[in-house]
């Protein structure tokens, strides 16, 4: 009998030995999993700053309220604090604190006021941990460009999302030993791992320009019950952008609220594809029919080919046949005799219809391809949308007609805007982009955004003639109501009719920029469905004046 | 092991004590105490605001116990011969007692309640059962040879062992298993007992597909991890993992901070393995083997058959529930609750096993060493 019990011992030793030698570090590190709890410490978010060096984009501290289940002593007396503190229904509330769980969230992004409250009651198992939270001091300014964030410190839209990176930091990590009840051992010692605040962002964008761009764009959306209107201001030298606005805008501070009371009830799913239309930054997202504004691209590259000079004599009789398809001309009567530069003054589609036909298929394609109006224009934001073109082998004398005013083709506002920097800077294409530099905390250097410069998309030549026909357009042609007494500027105007034709709803734009010999600041005004007059020389064309007005002073150009 | 011819000689003889087992018992029972201070101070705490008071109550049994061995040691052992039929009655009336009037605790009702005192009878169930197989067999010797008789005795002890079982099977299978192991060591026949074994075996395969709730024990001991039901298993596991060689160091151990459930009854071995390492649970073992070997010492020994068989069924007592508790706690078994002797809370297990350490001391009094 002693003998079995020896070896009942031997082998259970074998047993103890197995487990505690060779599957020590297994369980060892499962026990260890089990007594750690890891707090993350979350970092402070970088700020966006604007050109002026105002703040677009903080935190402020707010408070996670959340319940440790085991710590509670008077159930009840936790209810109702929760209750009347929180706004939560007695239901939900109930809920949650009676779940047995380690720590149960009860409610996230609550005031500091309010947490501070519901600390000084001092009931015991209610846990109140301060956070950040991203808040906007502007609310709705440049929405759709800031962007907003997430619950967990993460870019959703927007400048937010681009610069996610930078501007997140990393979180830190309270390592602590507890028991089974959650409550964390004392002594145990804890390793603490400091987060790292996220660098702030400063961006070419200035608030008070866009401050002006949004009221102008208000102005307009109200007076012409636009569907919605779109403002892209900027420095065609560098292709900074000094502000870009989609009226309406939304508040960044609650960016889960649609602009619209819901006039009935929607599914989730419809919420959802609500509020990514409240979302939606029009000027890189959606691209549409540019019409006369176009005709910039179509004249340039009919310079730059060689194909016309500014004395070329036109025939305008309102109408131009191409193949069996008569094509008319924005004034019926038609313009008459005509020059090239009086042509464009006029903004007389037969003449650009011509210049087209002088180009080609071929041409046409190869400047398209040169001035980057195929490719996107890599923007500093998400979502920017492709141009929508016609392939090569599919244009047809129609086709070229249509296109060479800017109709049957798509391309988005800030792929227009940037073409026509282009031109006008002497035929350097910049993507165009918000972000300037990072920089740290204490405001050291990080790293200066750099962007993408494509040299010799025109001749200098080319772009200086530009120039001066802009400038004609708006001194003596179709874009007169954006002139300024005292300021040289240069601007096209366009009309263009949204598709399906037979719904006749138009989009009216206008270009404009300053100082026209030397260009530092360019507007682009889009009115989307305008009501009653919808001409862009009519309607967009002096808000452009009236942003000109603002801003040419402010940023001190003459 | 040997059955030794009563020593009958009347001879000049040295009394003799057994002061090594006095040793090995009293220091043990220390050890377990600190033991138990370490692995209860936490539940203690949290649940009656008192490190110590666990501890405390153990130490308040053991007090009793030490008395009751002191007393049980100087009594001249052969006297229980008188009390064994009302040992088996009592044993059997309590455990019938138990089931009616017992207090409940964790939904098993094994506690009874007389005045001040409260106790197990199962575990008294045990000792009853040791002393009246052991007159019972010292009574009938020359019949023990019979297989009539062995499967006699079997059925003697079966009410107890039933009545027990109805609330507490691991108790039962103990005191099934002191008995076989006293018939063993009484029987000439090995043969007999490889025959109880199949029957054992068969029974027990009927148990198993009788109750589900066991075959579900069998999965939670080939898969603890899958389970809910196999937490237990799994923390002490956990803790015997993390013990490594050496250990944490006493008072270090983490699944004692309510991971493990109870840790101070059955599965206090896996807080000695997390707190002392694989070094200090073999030197656990290895106590426990030095006094199984002086029990058997004092077995061969004995001055008759009567206190050899007392001394056997001890030892089975002890060597069984130390195997079990140790087989569990590995999960080289399946999950059964049984004490470890000596260390695991318990007032009645210690008090119990303190007398019965009285018991073999008395009989270790009787050796009577040959002057040659």
């Amino acid at each position: 009998m002693l003998l079995v019990i020896f070896f009942v011992v031997m082998f259970l030793i074998g047993r103890l030995v197995y487990l505690m030698v060779f599957c020590s570090e297994y369980y060892g590190q499962k026990a260890e999993n089990l007594h750690e709890r890891e707090r993350d410490i979350k970092a402070a978010r970088g700020k966006i700053i604007d050109a002026t060096g105002t703040v677009l984009a903080t935190n402020k501290s707010v408070c996670t309220i959340s319940v440790i289940h085991s710590q509670i002593d008077n159930q009840e007396a936790v209810i109702n604090v929760l209750v009347k503190e929180l706004g939560l229904s007695e239901e939900t509330v109930r809920k949650r604190v009676e779940k047995v769980s380690s720590i149960e969230r009860i409610k996230t992004n609550v005031d500091k006021e309010t947490g501070d409250r519901i600390r000084s009651y001092g009931l015991s198992g209610i846990k109140v941990d301060e956070d950040y939270k991203r808040y906007y001091p502007y609310d709705t300014l440049a929405s759709k460009v800031l962007g907003f964030t997430g619950g967990d410190n993460q870019g959703i839209l927007g400048l937010e999302v681009k610069y996610d990176e930078y501007l997140q930091g990393t979180s830190g990590k309270i390592l602590t030993l507890t028991d089974a009840r959650g409550i964390e051992i004392e002594n145990a010692g804890e390793t603490r791992l400091e987060p790292v605040n996220g660098y702030n962002l400063y961006v070419s964008l200035d608030h008070n320009i866009q401050e002006y761009c949004e009221q102008a764009a208000e102005k307009a959306y109200l007076k012409k019950e636009a569907d919605y209107v779109s403002v892209i201001v900027m420095n065609p030298k560098n292709g900074e952008l000094l502000a870009m606005v989609n009226y309406p805008e939304f508040n960044l501070n609650d960016p889960f609220t649609l602009n619209d009371e819901l006039t009935e009830e929607v599914t989730a799913e419809e919420k959802q594809n609500l509020l990514n239309q409240m979302w939606r930054n029009q000027c890189i997202s959606d691209t549409y029919e540019p019409g006369s504004t176009f005709k910039i691209i179509t004249a340039t590259a009919a310079l730059e080919e060689g194909v016309v000079s500014l004395t070329d004599n036109f025939y305008c009789p309102g109408y131009k046949m191409v193949e069996d398809r008569r094509i008319r001309c924005a004034k019926t009567t038609g313009h008459g005799a005509e020059t090239f530069e009086t042509g464009i003054m006029n903004s007389c589609n037969p003449v650009f219809i011509e210049l087209g036909e002088r180009l080609g298929v071929d041409n046409f394609y190869k400047y398209f391809k040169q001035f980057g109006l195929l490719s996107k224009t890599n923007v500093d934001l998400p979502g920017e949308a492709a141009t929508i073109m016609h392939k090569k082998e599919n244009i047809g004398p129609v086709e070229l007609a249509t296109i060479s005013f800017g109709q049957s083709f798509q391309i988005t506002p800030i792929q227009l805007v940037t073409t026509v920097s282009s031109i006008i800077n002497g035929g350097k294409r910049i993507a165009p982009h918000f972000g300037v530099e990072v920089r740290d905390e204490e405001g050291n250097l990080v790293e200066t955004l750099d962007y993408q410069t494509t040299d010799g998309i025109c001749m200098e030549e080319t772009s200086e003639t530009m120039r001066y026909l802009l400038e004609r357009v708006v001194s003596d042609g179709g874009g007169q109501k954006a002139k300024i007494e005292g300021y040289k500027i240069g601007g096209k105007t366009a009309t263009s009719q949204t598709l399906p034709r037979s719904e006749h709803k138009y989009i009216s734009s206008f270009l404009g920029f300053a100082p026209a010999d030397d260009p530092e600041v360019l507007v682009l005004f889009i009115i989307n469905n305008p009501k009653g007059v919808y001409y862009g020389g009519q309607i967009a064309a002096p808000m452009v004046k009236e942003i000109m007005e603002n801003i040419l002073p402010y940023l001190d150009k003459s | 092991m040997a059955k030794k011819p009563e020593r009958e000689k009347k001879e000049k003889t040295i009394r003799y004590f057994d002061y090594s087992l006095l040793f090995l018992i009293i220091f043990l029972l220390c050890f377990g105490l600190i033991m138990l201070y370490s692995t209860s101070s936490y539940y203690g705490s949290t649940r009656f605001d008192d490190a110590a008071y666990y501890v405390r109550r153990q130490m308040y049994a053991s007090a009793l116990g030490l008395a009751a061995m002191i007393v049980v040691s100087r009594i001249p052992y052969r006297i229980w011969m008188q009390f064994s039929t009302l040992a088996y009655l009592g044993a059997l009336g309590l455990c019938t007692a138990v089931i009616f009037v017992g207090t409940e605790a964790k939904g098993q009702a094994r506690w009874l309640k007389i005045g001040p005192i409260q106790f197990q009878p199962s575990e008294l169930a045990k000792i009853g059962v040791i002393i009246f197989l052991a007159t019972v067999i010292y009574k009938t010797p020359k019949k023990m040879g019979e297989f009539k008789s062995l499967v006699k005795i079997v059925f003697i002890v079966m009410p107890v062992v039933g009545v027990v079982a109805y609330n507490n099977l691991s108790t039962a299978i103990i005191i099934l298993g002191i008995a076989v192991c006293m018939l063993f060591v009484a029987s000439p026949k090995y043969s007999h007992f490889i025959l109880m074994a199949a029957a054992v075996g068969v029974v027990g395969v009927v148990f198993i597909v009788i109750a589900p709730y066991r075959a579900e024990r069998i999965q939670i001991w080939l898969n603890p991890e899958k389970y809910e039901k196999g937490y237990q298993t799994l923390q002490g596991l956990y803790a015997i993992g993390s013990g490594g060689l050496f250990g944490k160091g006493l008072g270090e151990s983490m699944q004692k901070l309510g991971f493990i459930p109870e840790a101070q009854n059955d599965m206090i071995f896996s807080v000695i393995c997390e707190e002392l390492g694989l070094f200090g649970a073999v030197c656990l073992i290895l106590l426990y083997l030095l006094i199984i070997w002086r029990l058997v010492v004092i077995a061969n020994n004995a001055a008759d058959l009567y206190g050899s068989l007392i001394v056997v069924g001890i030892l089975a007592h002890i060597a069984i529930q130390v195997l079990l508790n140790i087989a569990v706690v590995t999960n080289t078994i399946p999950n059964t609750g049984v004490s470890l002797p000596f260390v695991s809370y318990g007032g009645t297990s210690i008090s119990i096993l303190l007398a019965e350490m009285g018991l073999a001391l008395s009989v270790s009094r009787g050796i009577k060493l040959e002057v040659t």
